[in-house]
């Protein structure tokens, strides 16, 4: 038995490495780099320059990617315990983010639309914001779970509905805040040449691995979404599983809500967080998580929501102009999604181990 | 071709991946009959009506049609429809939100223009020459159930059908909608034409029916006449036992002595589920290893499900050691010390694409609640010592569950429960669709469990195995309790006699 064993440990590894989940995004960012490396290595440069604060910042194509991907890879976090548990995606993330920054802005600014001063600590607004976000997840998880609707057309109301409700919250007004502290979420605090959603980002992907590790969150989430009657007769509750996926994506709008508002101190209801569930989903997919639902690999996605980013920057790097940018994006995103189907990872690795066969003969 | 004969099924064969679902059947239809087809789960009833309309093909054999020469050549569901061989089934397949004749018409007319007063003139007749009580305009949803069932039938029967398949129509009726059926029945059956009656209920097939074919695992057992089967023989057909067939079971009984003085772990009292099952009072003592029994469909898995919560319980009390306790849901039960093995391993046990380790911990993990997870180290050990103990064959901890046998499969759904601790253990079919060997294991165990003072409950379609382990059985017929048999009386002929019922 441990004979066998050794002689099979080269292809073994191989094959281990091929199918794990992260193989695919992995190589997908590596294809990127090396894209970029022969077209203009310039695409790597990373200057230090004093911001418009006259703060010393790092700038550079990187740059970029680490900031705003880090938006994508919060919703990633919150899009794949949904996947994983309703079998469904949440279509409304884009809108839920305008309702949650227009929230924020309004705590922070009271009735007054320009404060001289913040009317509410920011703490307490993004409290309040997060509480939004999460009710409005609850609604959907409610929609999807005691209801049975599939979870798109669940949130296709509050995709319709989300940047109604984000004006209708100030008014239709467009709230400014003069306070410099407030651009530290989406920007930089003074001192650290590195964009804090970065570091936001960071956070939130070691309170989520906290949570898998001390919790039965990964165990309950996998297993209402492989097969509910099974989990139900186990104890437990599916419908609470579901919802409860839904709200954790709700705090993790709320926190991308406050990185966009932050960002241009003001909102634009129309055009915040625009199709940033579709670029979240396909984060999703892109780490091989079966878009049914049930087994997750958090880490895939996270990679998943990076590797998205550097192509959209990429895209823009080549001036590829904005409105085909998605003609462009989609061809990318079909190879990358078909690549990372489990049915091609299986095939693959086989490939790798009936090569490895031929080898040893 | 005989006389009278409007179908007739010869020498069919049938065979999926492992299994040979239909060896050599013969079937025959007359005109103006209703007869009942009657067998156990995969005796091949389902199979055979597939092949009659066409969804599953022949491997050999021939169907032969009155009014077609030779062999009628039936590929798909719309061949077997042309050539007059309609099917009704358990769900109703019209549109609830159409009228009663839009629904008689639908995907019948040609061309596009409709004369609808003419559509719904003719609808009259037929639901008058029928006695359906509904009317023409009236949308479908708003007639009850049975009524829809009716209409359901009545299209079929306009078709110009010479055959008409009635699989398990009754499930969802009360007795007064199964009465009205009953009418519609043999008022096809006066027109002429032949009635195939798939069911599970004893008393309907001999209310009704005016001839029986009996299949077991996938072969003919026969076909009589009625009035020359009495029950207990259908039964003991059904099950494969002769009733003389005393064997040695006698030796092997399990014996129960109570011990005085304490209250049953369980007591039901009027226990009721949404199900459909009649309200049945149950007990079961410490140690105690009882059983349901009766035919398939005949209410004793819904039984134990609302023992478990696993059904909505809709009334009754449960008492457990002698205090009321509430149980609405799987986790009150799994509280309260009842872990529950269900009848379907692959919709409701396995969690497939979870690991043989995850599998095994679920239960006991859900009860300790989602912020006391096990750490990885603890769930590795937890898994290998039930497959050590239970010898479960499986690569490693890690394999997903859905990769092992399906013995082992099951292996790993009781070691679930086992580590769960219970104090009564209810198990729904453990042994359906699992080699011998690992039957015997499964008995063996229940024996040992129940002699280290758990309570078992253990339900089976094999008769032998029930009298193997079980000191006291509960029979069931046509969803309600209808006997207890203990000691001398838990023989296969008393059983089957209670089974059959009726006759005494």
């Amino acid at each position: 038995m441990s004979k066998d064993r050794k002689t099979s440990t080269g292809s073994g590894i191989l094959t281990k490495i091929v199918r794990n989940q992260c193989f695919i995004p992995l190589i997908a960012l590596l294809l990127l780099v090396a894209f970029n490396l022969i077209a203009d290595p310039g695409f790597f440069k990373i200057t230090l320059a004093d911001n418009s604060a006259g703060n010393p910042v790092l700038s550079g194509f990187l740059v970029t990617i680490l900031d705003s991907g880090s938006e994508l890879a919060i919703l990633a976090i919150g899009m794949t315990l949904v996947t994983a548990a309703s079998g469904g995606q949440d279509i409304s993330v884009g809108a839920a983010v305008a309702i949650a920054g227009s929230v924020l802005l309004r705590v922070l600014c009271g009735s007054n639309s320009r404060p001289e001063t913040l009317q509410a600590p920011i703490i307490v607004a993004f409290l309040v914001s997060c509480l939004v976000a999460m009710l409005f997840g609850a609604f959907n998880g409610v929609l999807v779970a005691y209801f049975n609707i599939q979870p798109m057309i669940a949130t296709l109301i509050l995709y319709t509905a989300g940047r109604s409700i984000a004006a209708w919250v100030n008014n239709n007004e467009l709230p400014v805040i003069s306070e410099p502290s407030f651009k530290y979420f989406g920007e930089f605090i003074p001192g650290i040449p590195i964009p804090t959603p970065f570091f936001i980002a960071v956070a939130c992907m070691i309170v989520i691995g906290l949570v898998l590790k001390f919790t039965d969150l990964r165990l309950y989430t996998e297993a209402v979404g492989i097969n509910q009657d099974s989990a139900r007769l186990n104890g437990l509750d599916p419908k609470v599983v579901k919802v409860l996926s839904f709200v954790i994506l709700g705090v993790c709008v709320a926190v991308v809500g406050l990185i966009k508002v932050s960002r241009i101190s003001t909102i634009n209801y129309s055009v915040i967080a625009k199709d940033i569930e579709m670029d979240a989903i396909l984060a999703v997919a892109l780490g091989g998580n079966a878009l049914s639902g049930g087994k997750f690999n958090m880490a895939a996605s996270i990679i998943g929501a990076y590797v998205i980013q550097f192509l959209t920057t990429t895209l823009y790097k080549f001036h590829v102009q904005s409105d085909a940018l998605p003609a462009y994006k989609a061809v990318v995103v079909i190879i990358l999604v078909v690549l990372s189907a489990p049915k091609v990872r299986e095939w693959l690795a086989g490939l790798s181990k009936r090569s490895m066969k031929k080898e040893a003969v | 071709m005989k006389e009278n004969v409007v179908l007739e099924m010869r020498n069919i064969h049938k065979s999926f991946p492992g299994v040979r679902a239909l060896q050599g059947v013969d079937f025959t239809l007359r005109k103006g009959e209703i007869h009942a087809l009657m067998g156990e789960n995969g005796a091949g009833k389902s199979t055979l009506i597939k092949v009659l309309t066409g969804v599953y093909g022949k491997d050999e054999g021939a169907i032969h049609l009155d009014g077609c020469e030779g062999a009628a050549a039936i590929h798909s569901p719309q061949d077997a429809q042309k050539l007059g061989i309609s099917t009704v089934y358990q769900e109703i397949t019209l549109c609830p939100n159409l009228s009663v004749a839009e629904n008689m018409f639908i995907g019948r007319t040609r061309g596009v223009g409709q004369n609808w007063k003419k559509v719904n003139a003719d609808t009259d007749k037929i639901l008058r020459s029928l006695d359906i009580p509904a009317k023409p305009t009236q949308q479908l949803e708003s007639c009850s159930i049975a009524v829809q069932q009716m209409i359901a039938i009545a299209r079929a029967v306009d078709m110009e059908c010479k055959v008409l398949i009635l699989d398990e129509p009754t499930s969802s009726l009360d007795e007064q909608e199964v009465e009205k059926l009953f009418g519609l029945m043999r008022n096809l059956r006066e027109k002429g034409v032949g009635i195939v009656f798939v069911t599970h209920f004893l008393d309907q097939v001999y209310e009704v029916c005016d001839r029986i074919t009996v299949m077991r695992d996938g072969q003919l057992v026969g076909e009589y006449a009625i009035k020359d089967l009495p029950r207990v023989q259908l039964v003991s057909k059904m099950l494969g036992k002769e009733l003389d067939d005393m064997s040695d079971i006698k030796d092997e009984q399990q014996e129960y002595e109570k011990e005085e003085g304490i209250p049953p772990v369980l007591e039901a009292e009027g226990l009721v589920s949404d199900a459909g099952i009649k309200p049945f009072d149950f007990h079961i003592d410490k140690g105690e290893v009882n059983g349901f029994t009766g035919l398939l469909g005949s209410g004793r898995s819904e039984c134990v499900r609302a023992i478990f919560g696993a059904d909505r319980v809709t009334g009754g009390t449960v008492k457990m050691k002698g205090k009321p306790v509430k149980i609405n849901r799987p986790l009150d039960a799994m509280k309260n010390g009842i872990a529950y093995l269900p009848e379907d391993r692959k919709m409701d046990g396995i969690v497939g694409d979870l690991s043989v380790r995850d599998n095994i911990i679920l239960a006991q993990q859900v009860l300790r609640g989602f912020f006391k997870p096990f750490s990885k180290a603890e769930a590795n050990k937890i898994a290998d010592e039930y497959i050590k103990l239970l010898s479960i064959k499986t690569a490693s901890a890690d394999t997903p569950i859905r990769s092992l046998s399906g013995g082992n499969q099951q292996k790993v759904i009781l070691a679930r429960w086992l580590f769960t601790h219970p104090e009564y253990l209810i198990l729904d079919e453990p042994t359906r669709g699992i080699d011998v060997g690992t039957k015997v294991d499964i008995q063996k165990l229940v024996l040992k469990l129940a002699s280290e003072g758990m309570s078992v409950t253990f339900i089976s379609s094999e008769l032998d195995e029930m009298l193997r382990t079980c000191s006291r059985l509960v029979v069931m017929r046509d969803r309600r309790v209808v006997g207890e048999l203990t000691k001398e009386d838990l023989n296969q002929n008393k059983v089957m006699n209670t089974i059959a019922g009726g006759e005494e």
